[in-house]
């Protein structure tokens, strides 16, 4: 593990520019902003309307990263934990997992929030508890 | 017109996991790791995005539609039952196994690193798979 910089600021407009992302596709489009769900949507055998905004804002995501740290982010400060393997799991569980509970920490945790969802309050109460103990476990129980 | 909003979205979405630094796990787990080296920076990212959502979501919910479709398409199940618990259990696993979450990680296909690849292909999988199975056994 190695500590990282509290910066309140840029989380502070990167958050603000997530939520900026959620109010332009909910006025335009009527739709919830979670990147699990629209993700998980482009694995369909039809290719229509439905398939295509979401491979849109699938390449939007990648465009706006590419073009912000460009501009604002040093990416070489982005740091790995765990073996390939232990991601490769984590990877798995995480899509199983946003599929079952229907969301991740943007759906869930941004815009069900944002519309007073009872499911959403009780899914992000409980990832952030797993999520929080998971690290507990791991760092200070393991030690790795 | 609905195509371009999705993909001005998307762009913003990016920009906005890449800027609060969500893209990089360590930064996630040290926020996750609050009795350890806590770096609380994530709560302001969750505390920027929902301040606007909120204000912005209270008055598109005065339209009857959006602009560019002709109906709000929001989530119809209410309850919350065993299935959200369980999934939620899950992605806080994998969340607190990696650091990554599905935005930053698929935004994070921009910065070319392996192991970004590795964690899009395997949740892909996941997803993949959990939709097989909910669709073969009708456990929705």
């Amino acid at each position: 593990m190695n500590p990282t910089e509290f910066q309140p600021v840029s989380a502070l407009f990167g958050g603000a520019l997530i939520g900026l992302a959620a109010v332009v596709l909910m006025l335009g489009n009527g739709r919830i902003a979670g990147a699990s769900g629209i993700f998980a949507g482009l694995f369909t055998r039809h290719f229509n309307d439905e398939f295509a905004w979401r491979l849109l804002f699938t390449i939007g995501m990648v465009l706006g990263a590419a073009i912000s740290s460009f501009l604002f982010f040093d990416t070489t400060i982005i740091m790995f934990s765990g073996s390939r393997v232990t991601i490769m799991v984590a990877g798995v569980i995480v899509g199983v997992g946003t599929i079952l509970g229907s969301g991740c920490t943007s759906g869930h945790g941004i815009c069900g929030l944002a519309r007073f969802s009872e499911r959403s309050l009780v899914a992000t109460c409980i990832f952030m508890t797993v999520a929080i103990i998971t690290v507990f476990i791991t760092r200070h129980i393991l030690g790795r | 017109m609905d195509k371009l909003i999705a993909i001005v979205a998307g762009i913003l979405f990016g920009a906005g996991v890449t800027v609060s630094g969500m893209v990089n796990p360590m930064k996630v787990l040290n926020f996750l790791d609050v009795t350890g080296i806590w770096d609380p920076s994530l709560a302001f990212v969750m505390a920027g995005g929902l301040m606007l959502t909120l204000i912005g979501y209270r008055f598109i919910f005065k339209r009857s539609e959006p602009l560019f479709e002709s109906s709000f398409k929001l989530p119809t199940t209410k309850s919350v039952d065993a299935k959200l618990v369980l999934g939620a259990a899950c992605f806080g696993l994998g969340w607190g196994l990696s650091g990554l979450c599905p935005g930053p990680a698929i935004a994070s296909i921009a910065f070319g690193r392996s192991e970004t690849y590795l964690f899009v292909a395997a949740m892909a999988a996941g997803m993949v798979l959990t939709k097989f199975v909910q669709r073969r056994f009708i456990l929705t």
